[in-house]
């Protein structure tokens, strides 16, 4: 780990300006993936702010009646929430299925969208890497590469998003709330948030320099049956193989958004539109672009079947 | 008293707890005191106060340094394991203000003013925490290293299911969370044991929890 | 004390204090964070700098260059080592490759350098300073590739090959035969405890407060590395945060320390980190097995056959997978071989049964697949093939074999009656529910073994033996044996383990721990009551310890009698006679495990899991009990998830951490039956013990394998058996 300063911010407008101030710096918040990638100087920040201070834990009912989730809402806290649990059951679901207890009770809203991938070429510093080293190349494209993206990948990276969260958020249409250095503020898709590799891996969001999150809305809720369906191998504590973003109306229609297999949670406008004929139609139209490698293809018939079990659930 | 180096022991804990009310006055002088590089991008020492198993304790630290490390290297409160030092094992467990973490994926430096209990601050050999008592009784460990994570941990976690706070194995959201070996199971999945003394640990965890209900 | 001759009645036999389930003696530091391990010797060592590893970028080449200024000029560094610094350096005699690389780099993450700086932050920011460019080489990392030039190997001394009979022959002419490919990845330790050394010189003598299994072995290999005499090298492992043979040697950080520490002039600590571990230390090797087997039609072995590859670096050892295959099953046809090929990964060597794991990985699931094709209840198969002497000299029996019995009773107790012989056809909701069985087996060697034992003015019995526990309860059942023997209560008995200046013991390794250092303990008792008897006057032959009394005909004297004029001490050591050599000495057990495989993701999940196990006596149930859950829960892992990927490109292990590598966690492992069938085996020591420790990992593996192939219908020979295997040959669920 470099040296660092470190300096705790006592509101979000400080915490941007402290940013704009000092190029170099990182928010943290959490902590749980900084810290764990500063150790291995992937990330290598001269400078922190911590954000913990900034009075962003709240959730809060909007006017539209959804919910606004503070950045800095805990994880354990988000899923354990009483309007999450009965009106974003998806989310509350996603999050129990992430990470462990004391990592729920730690990472924060925000700090798990902005989670970086955990391809082990990209831990480990001595391999190429375009995402940690630009330019570098990819170890994993033809490496050992089981759990990788199978679909929005591109040449230079073939990396997954880790969160579970992020997929849920993703069905939901949640957006994300930000302010920049110089104190303006914006409303991000959550779908436009994570942007996919293409030629620059190493740039994640569309998030600019300095730019800190404020909070998660979530849009009034959906209705209908919710599920969240996460494929490991170990039976807790690991990351997705596949996982199963869904919700699913009494008429047959419904959303679905995939994590474990792409660069970012994937959900399709044309595929929600095939809810209504079953799986099969759904996995086609999401993995129309996919190019899984020989050790991944087995994520494509897996997230069928594991759409089909959720969509045979919802019916009951 | 049958034990191991029980006598060693005995004389180490009265060492190690004469050396940690020194060492709060040593830390600092230690990390200052200059190497043959001293001075170049060195990041200055910082001060936090916190209370560790209802002590207050004041440090001043490299920032750098972990809430683990502080506890280990800076306070010798070595109680507290370090497994991995990157949160996938669950060995580093310690409890702030009353909630479980992994303390080496945080900052000494981010906590002033909290209340960290390690496993140190649940019992002592002589006074042995219902937990730990549990533990020995039903022999919920093997080589002992993953042991006070796991007993930090499940000290929190009867907290957290008393809290209504829901599992990835809770069925019904809306209902309480119920004590069931499987919400255990599950509840404790962050706290690996390679010796695989799982089955005994849930068994230790029932029992409190079953005294507590 | 010589055993050379089968153990009558002795006061062991009491059972007042051993077999008792008492709690362990050192549980309650261990739960109060009071049992310091290597890296917390803040009393011994409380200006300890720290030590930060750096490993090679590459498996195999060479160190061009490397450029110190950087780090040198950190804040806080004391010293750097480097192969180029330290000086010439032997290699340890359990080691193959060295534990301080360069020029030459034999394995990816060897260490390369150490950078010791007054705080543990400083010396990792340090290493990350030293630059370092290679000049690769070429190297073997795939098994599939290699196997073809893969030589014979044999275990130690032992030819590579072993063949009774005409195998050939029989297999050909065999009414029903079994002929498959079974592979087990290269697998890691992942003990909780990092291995960690904190190195104090004393002018040229040094201490080195460490965690390692074999406290002697250790000693020599530091000496050996470190040029120096062996009576100047103090090791002590009080405490061992898990091994399962990863610990049984010597490993960077204890070299590390102490050159650190020479260097810094000062006391030095290093923990490797945890990234690291799985490629600078050792693992398990990957194998490839074929198992051939023939039968008659009424389910009889006529040959059998297994041959096994691992891979190893050059000077390495195989893994000797074929070894149960030897005594296991009856059949006149016998052939094994084993072949090891040169590979460029890192060192594999002992973990958890090395050779049986892997091995009954392969056989049991044989077995099972020999059963289906003859229409046989697995169970039953195994019934109609044992037999009570070893196969290949029909005239030297086994101490004790009680596999039928095991057998017999797990499958009555977990309800084996209730099983379909027909695959898929159990579901409960979503779930494919199977059941499968396997033998246990793993052979239980013994090591001479000594202790010291004192008896002081105040009635306290204490032992002092250089064994190690590294959670096997080594300290308490020791505490037992000594209790048992000088009759008093175990509260009275103080244990001191794993210090060099203590008695050679046998040390934690092979299964073969509890039962030679115990015995060990039991003879310097034995010694401790002549001189207990002598200076009582009382006659030895005749007299009876117990209740804190010596009793001899009407005499009855409090045994701290014996002491009040001064301590009493008596030392002596365990010797194995050659009664494991006339006889098979082996343990024996069956496991039983129901799963769940989710008909649509084929996720598998363990729902029950028993074992039965004939071990000789059971010297604590309580501590051997969890030993053989641990065990368990390891096969679990080492069935479903365990898999240490290897990039055979850059030839390492990619899966590096505890996050990629996966174990098995609270939630896989559900509640485990434990049944010891009622065993003393007088030929395998004075204590009629053997082991658990390693038994447990032998069989439970393809025990999982077999009940997936019940819930499923499909067959994976390539461990783990992961989802994605199962997923191809599964039906889309209804």
């Amino acid at each position: 780990m470099k040296p660092f300063t470190y300096e705790r911010a006592a509101s979000p407008a400080e915490a941007a300006e402290a940013a704009a101030r000092r190029p170099d710096s990182k928010f943290i918040a959490g902590g749980t993936n900084l810290l764990d990638l500063m150790k291995l100087q992937i990330e290598a920040p001269a400078h922190l702010i911590d954000v913990n201070a900034l009075a962003l834990d709240r959730i809060e009912a909007t006017s539209d009646g959804g919910l606004r989730v503070g950045a800095l809402v805990r994880n354990t806290d988000l899923a354990a929430d009483q309007r999450v649990r009965r009106d974003y059951a998806v989310l509350s679901r996603a999050l129990l299925a992430g990470a462990s207890g004391q990592l729920r009770n730690r990472a924060t809203t925000a700090g798990n969208l902005l989670q970086r991938t955990r391809c082990p070429y990209f831990s480990d510093t001595n391999m190429a890497c375009n995402k940690r080293r630009p330019g570098s190349g990819c170890s994993a494209i033809d490496g050992i590469n089981r759990q990788h993206a199978v679909v929005g990948a591109s040449a230079a990276c073939i990396a997954t998003h880790p969160s579970d969260m992020a997929v849920a958020m993703r069905v939901l249409d949640a957006s994300v709330q930000t302010v920049n250095p110089k104190g303006v503020t914006r409303t991000i898709p959550i779908a436009e948030l994570h942007r996919l590799p293409g030629d620059t891996p190493n740039v994640e969001t569309v998030l600019e320099a300095g730019e800190l999150i404020t909070a998660v809305t979530l849009p009034k809720p959906t209705g209908g049956s919710q599920h969240y369906r996460k494929v490991r191998d170990r039976a807790s504590y690991a990351f997705a193989l596949v996982s199963v973003a869904a919700i699913v109306q009494p008429d047959g229609s419904g959303r679905v958004a995939l994590g474990g297999v792409a660069p970012k949670p994937w959900r399709l406008d044309a595929a929600d539109a095939e809810m209504p004929k079953g799986a099969k139609a759904v996995a086609g139209t999401l993995f129309a672009e996919a190019r899984p490698t020989e050790h991944n293809a087995f994520k494509l018939p897996l997230a069928e079947r594991a759409l089909a079990s959720v969509l045979a659930e919802a019916r009951g | 008293m049958a034990s191991p180096p029980q006598q060693e022991i005995g004389r180490r804990t009265v060492i190690a707890a004469a050396a940690t009310t020194a060492a709060i006055g040593t830390v600092p002088a230690r990390a200052q005191e200059p190497g043959p590089g001293a001075g170049i991008n060195a990041a200055p020492l910082l001060n936090v106060s916190f209370t560790v198993n209802g002590k207050p304790r004041d440090l001043e630290l490299d920032p750098r340094t972990t809430l683990l490390d502080a506890l280990r290297e800076a306070l010798h409160l070595t109680g507290t394991k370090k497994g991995c030092d990157h949160g996938q094992c669950g060995a580093c467990t310690v409890l702030l203000d009353g909630h479980r973490i992994n303390s080496c994926l945080t900052l000494a430096v981010m906590h002033p003013g909290t209340a960290i209990t390690t496993v140190e601050g649940l019992g002592s050999p002589d006074h042995l925490h219902p937990m730990q008592a549990a533990f020995v009784k039903h022999d919920g460990y093997q080589c002992g290293y993953c042991t006070p994570g796991q007993i930090c941990s499940a000290v929190a976690m009867l907290d957290e299911i008393e809290a209504g706070i829901p599992s990835h194995v809770t069925a019904d959201l809306d209902a309480r969370p119920q004590l069931t070996s499987a919400e255990l199971r599950e509840r404790m999945s962050g706290n690996i044991c390679r010796c695989g003394a799982y089955s005994n640990i849930v068994d230790a965890i029932t029992e409190v929890a079953g005294s507590k209900a | 004390m010589k055993f050379d001759t089968p153990a009558t009645t002795n006061p062991i036999d009491r059972l007042q204090v051993v077999g008792q389930p008492v709690d362990r003696i050192d549980g309650r530091y261990k739960t109060t964070g009071t049992a310091h391990y290597a890296y917390e010797r803040q009393d011994a060592a409380p200006d300890a700098a720290y030590g930060h590893v750096v490993g090679a970028a590459i498996a195999k080449g060479r160190i061009a260059a490397m450029d110190l200024t950087a780090a040198k000029a950190a804040p806080g560094v004391l010293a750097i080592v480097t192969a180029e610094t330290a000086g010439k350096l032997g290699k340890g005699e359990y080691n193959t490759a060295t534990l301080l690389g360069g020029p030459e780099i034999e394995h990816y993450h060897q260490a390369v350098a150490l950078v010791v700086a007054e705080s543990f932050e400083q010396a990792r920011d340090a290493a990350a300073l030293v630059k370092i460019e290679y000049a690769p080489a070429k190297g073997a990392y795939d098994l599939a590739v290699a196997r073809d030039l893969a030589k014979p190997s044999g275990k130690d001394d032992e030819p590579a090959d072993s063949r009774v009979g005409d195998f050939d022959g029989a297999f050909a002419a065999a009414a029903v035969q079994l002929d498959a490919i079974y592979t087990t990845p290269d697998q890691a330790h992942a003990m909780m405890e990092p291995h960690a050394t904190t190195a104090a010189w004393k002018g040229d003598a040094l201490s080195l407060w460490t965690s390692n299994q074999m406290v002697a072995w250790s000693v020599g290999d530091v000496a050996k590395t470190l040029g120096m005499p062996k009576d100047k090298v103090h090791l002590m492992s009080p405490y061992v945060g898990g091994g399962f043979g990863g610990k049984l040697w010597v490993r960077a950080d204890a070299v590390l320390a102490a050159l650190g520490a020479r260097a810094a002039r000062r006391p030095v600590k290093v923990a490797l980190q945890r990234p690291l571990m799985f490629n600078n230390t050792t693992h398990r090797p990957a194998t490839i097995q074929r198992i051939r087997l023939g039968a008659t039609k009424d389910g009889r072995l006529t040959a059998i056959g297994h041959d096994s590859w691992s891979g190893d670096l050059p000077g390495g050892k195989p893994e000797t997978a074929i070894m149960q295959t030897r005594l296991l099953y009856a059949g006149a046809n016998r052939l094994t071989r084993q072949r090891l090929a040169e590979l460029d990964l890192p060192e594999g060597n002992s973990m958890r049964a090395p050779g049986e794991a892997p091995g009954m990985m392969a056989l049991e699931v044989a077995m099972d697949e020999m059963a289906g094709k003859l229409g046989l209840d697995p169970v039953e198969f195994r019934l109609r093939n044992d037999t009570q002497v070893d196969p290949e000299h029909p005239g030297r029996k086994f101490s004790q074999r009680q596999l039928t019995e095991c057998l017999r009773m797990g499958a009555e107790r977990f309800g084996w009656a209730r099983r379909k012989a027909r695959p898929g056809e159990v579901r409960d909701g979503r779930w494919l529910i199977g059941l499968g069985m396997a033998a246990a087996y793993r052979g239980a060697p013994v090591v001479k073994s000594a202790a010291r034992v004192r008896l002081d003015a105040k009635g306290i019995v204490t032992v002092e033996t250089d064994m190690t526990d590294i959670g096997t309860g080594s300290y308490t059942i020791i505490a037992q044996t000594a209790a048992e023997m000088m009759g008093v209560p175990l509260h009275r008995v103080m244990v001191r383990l794993a210090d060099s200046k203590f008695p050679v013991s046998a040390g934690s390794g092979g299964q073969f721990g509890a039962n030679s250092a115990t015995a060990g303990v039991y003879a310097a008792c034995v010694k401790l009551r002549d001189a207990v008897t002598g200076k009582l006057g009382l006659n030895a032959a005749a007299a009876e310890f117990a209740d804190g009394k010596v009793r001899s005909g009407d005499r009855s004297i409090a045994l701290v009698e014996a002491a009040r004029d001064g301590e009493l001490a008596a030392e002596d050591t365990i010797e194995f006679g050659g009664l494991d050599k006339k006889y098979q000495i082996s343990t024996f057990g069956g496991y039983f495990v129901e799963v769940g495989v989710d008909a649509a993701t084929a996720e598998v999940r363990i729902r029950r899991m028993l074992a039965v196990c004939a071990a000789g006596r059971i010297l604590n149930p309580k501590s051997a009990r969890s030993q053989v859950i641990g065990a368990m829960t390891m096969g679990a892992g080492a069935a479903l998830m365990e898999e240490l990927a290897v990039d055979t490109r850059h030839g390492f292990f990619v899966n590096h951490d505890l996050a990629a590598y996966e174990v098995p966690v609270h939630a896989d492992i559900p509640h485990q039956e434990v049944i010891f069938l009622d065993e003393t085996d007088p030929l395998s020591s004075p204590m009629k013990a053997k082991g658990v420790g390693e038994l447990g990992i032998c069989g439970v593996a393809a025990a999982i394998a077999n009940a997936i192939h019940n819930a499923t219908g499909v067959r994976v020979r390539d461990y783990p058996i992961t989802l994605d295997k199962l997923l191809k040959e599964m039906p889309a669920p209804a």
